[in-house]
């Protein structure tokens, strides 16, 4: 287990490292994304730190408050967008934790907002938010078609003067997955935020189940982390209360999401000590031993880690391709699954390097 | 110990091994190279820098290594990386020293909220600082390499740290970046300084480093206070004249060319707000560094008599 992990779950180990224990820490966090987020626990908890490890997180969290910041003036002008055609706003992951001041949203950074719109109206959504300025970022013909046709959500949108990012999904799983939740139960469960007129988001346990599907079914190893810590925070809101966690668990099986629910809790209280009731991991079969869920702890427990170096060994490069092939395997049948993957091999998408001298300018 | 107190044999095995371990004023830097050719002329750069112990904590985990792809046999190619990601497209091999050091600026630039980052040269007479902020050929970087060479101590030729508690400045010591005909002025100028070998047809011209004086690395630990701000201009033949700026234009020019103005919010209002406060603002347009300088060393003067 890395030491940013030991540290995740007790705050106190903190108190007694090394400088150059400090230094591998800030490493690991950076790598997870997590500078933020940690120093935030560790002021809670408070530990001292040393004043250059202190700089370094610091930095997390300031830049998370900046995103913070411009994700609610960005929520403003999302919601003006879409009550010019009726309908409210509803906010999902980072962006609705902000807005609602969920533990969950301490030092999180951001890619980009997004939102939930009823299927039917996604045309609509889609022209009132060209409207006022989103557009599609530039993909090509492929990528185009193959949101619109197969995914959960349209190609991303930018906005061309503020040049924030934008998902707009219409279901919280691609439609081509072999789970099927149903959007019309989270759009209907969907509770308006204290103080924000028009500003929705999805009911807790409905927040907890998108993020848990969303770990388990997208291939981006880097964030895993991180989200994992997400829905630590969420699965502790639900504190001690008996009641709220077996609604959690019902609302999974009316989501088609016990699955991911399952993983969810396993790897939060084995990885992260999330307090989850003990009857609760025995009757989903949380804590199963079977040969396949030992294939899959093998391969989640390396991505789950941080993916600095110093937290690898020689299988994780193959554990994230590995994964990366699940994600895909459980978001479309066969047919489709190959064909893309054949796509993608022909045609790589661009690497995501920039240019040092253009970019040293900009860097912030 | 500091890295001149290195063998060059030893600075070499460090740089490709775990790597040389510097202090760059608030920052300890690990160096390490794939590319041996910039060991000599990196360890002259940072000569006076003092070595770190390697139980210290790093703050920059820096590195260039050579490319790998195919295109290595036609034409050789540096990588940044820090602390394993590259997050930068390669650029020539012979730039492989020059983008070591961008590389540290943007590693700077990105990692430091804590403080505010004004992209703009500062030196300093005793603890009173001189922020030059100023666009690409301004002729910043020429004047800085020429105040450092005479008498003036360099804090920082790129970035210029402020304290947000204090307001301080602080300084970093390290190499200036000189472009095009500024190399050659500033070789004719303070023929004892060193310089990098040039490197042609970067992006930004062709590029040589000037290594920080060792008068000023000594005394890298000493912050200065901010008390001039002066936006040169660099106009052929012009006299050298001093033109006081406004608070609210200065307070623009230093909010426009702060890296992480936006990020910072409120702080960074209130730290621009005090260096307007506590500075004396002037447009300034020169064509010789040897009236520019009298120029400084007066308003230095002037200084020191206000002092009670």
């Amino acid at each position: 287990m890395s030491l940013l992990l030991r540290i995740l779950r007790h705050a106190d180990e903190a108190r007694h490292l090394s400088p150059l224990d400090w230094d591998l820490l800030v490493r690991q966090c950076r790598h997870a994304n997590l500078l933020g987020r940690l120093h935030q626990r560790l002021e809670a908890a408070g530990v001292a730190m040393p004043e250059r490890a202190r700089n370094h997180l610091l930095s997390g969290t300031i830049m998370a408050e900046q995103q913070h910041h411009s994700i609610l003036r960005e929520v403003g002008h999302l919601r003006d967008a879409l009550s010019d055609i009726g309908l409210p706003l509803i906010l999902l992951k980072g962006a609705a934790y902000v807005a609602a001041g969920l533990p969950a949203a301490a030092g999180r950074l951001f890619a980009d907002v997004d939102i939930l719109v009823p299927h039917a109206r996604l045309g609509e959504a889609e022209s009132a938010l060209m409207l006022t300025g989103w557009q599609s970022t530039a993909l090509d013909d492929y990528d185009q078609r193959y949101y619109r046709r197969w995914m959960h959500e349209l190609p991303a949108m930018q906005h061309m003067f503020r040049g924030t990012a934008l998902d707009v999904h219409h279901t919280i799983l691609p439609p081509t997955s072999r789970l099927k939740p149903d959007a019309r139960l989270l759009i209907e469960a969907s509770i308006e935020i204290p103080g924000l007129p028009g500003v929705r988001t999805l009911a807790l346990p409905d927040l907890i189940l998108h993020s848990a599907s969303h770990l388990f079914h997208e291939g981006e190893p880097d964030n895993l982390l991180r989200d994992l810590t997400d829905l630590d925070a969420l699965l502790r809101q639900l504190g001690e209360d008996p009641a709220a966690w077996d609604a959690l668990a019902r609302r999974a099986e009316r989501l088609q999401l016990s699955g991911p629910l399952r993983l969810a809790l396993r790897y939060s209280h084995r990885l992260l000590d999330t307090p989850v009731p003990a009857r609760l991991l025995a009757e989903l079969g949380c804590l199963a031993s079977g040969p396949r869920q030992r294939i899959l702890d093998a391969l989640y427990l390396r991505v789950l880690e941080t993916q600095h170096p110093s937290a690898a060994d020689g299988l994780r490069r193959a554990a994230r391709k590995l994964l990366y092939i699940r994600a895909h395997w459980l978001r479309m049948p066969p047919h489709l699954l190959a064909y893309h993957l054949a796509h993608k091999a022909l045609f790589p998408p661009q690497a995501d390097t920039r240019n040092l001298t253009a970019d040293e300018k900009n860097a912030a | 110990m500091r890295i001149r107190d290195l063998s060059p044999a030893d600075f070499l095995a460090r740089l490709g091994g775990d790597g040389v371990r510097l202090a760059a004023g608030p920052f300890n830097c690990r160096l390490q190279s794939g590319i041996p050719e910039i060991a000599e002329e990196l360890a002259r750069l940072y000569a006076h820098h003092p070595l770190i112990g390697a139980d210290e904590f790093i703050d920059f985990h820096v590195g260039v290594r050579p490319g790998r792809s195919l295109r290595r046999w036609l034409r050789p190619q540096a990588v940044f990386s820090v602390d394993a990601v590259e997050p930068f497209t390669p650029l020539p091999r012979n730039q492989a020293l020059a983008m070591l050091e961008w590389g540290l600026n943007w590693c700077i630039t990105a990692y430091s909220q804590h403080l505010l980052v004004i992209h703009a040269a500062c030196v300093a007479r005793g603890d009173r600082a001189v922020i030059l902020p100023a666009p690409p050929g301004s002729g910043k970087s020429t004047l800085c390499a020429a105040l450092a060479n005479r008498g003036w101590r360099l804090l920082s030729d790129e970035l210029t740290l402020i304290r947000l508690d204090t307001g301080e400045v602080m300084g970093l010591a390290r190499p200036v970046n000189l472009k095009n005909a500024s190399i050659d002025v500033i070789r004719a100028y303070a023929p004892e300084a060193f310089l990098t070998r040039p490197v042609h047809d970067t992006t930004k011209g062709t590029v040589a480093l000037m290594a920080p004086t060792e008068a000023s690395v000594l005394a890298v630990g000493k912050w200065a206070r901010p008390t001039w701000m002066i936006l040169p201009r660099y106009r052929p033949g012009a006299d050298a004249r001093l033109e006081p700026m406004g608070s609210g234009a200065a307070f623009l020019q230093i909010a426009d060319n702060a890296m992480n103005y936006h990020i910072l919010g409120g702080h960074g209002f209130a730290a621009v707000g005090r260096m307007v406060d506590h500075c004396r603002s002037f447009n300034f347009e020169y064509s010789r560094l040897d009236e520019a300088i009298a120029i400084f060393d007066r308003l230095a003067r002037e200084a020191e008599g206000d002092a009670p």
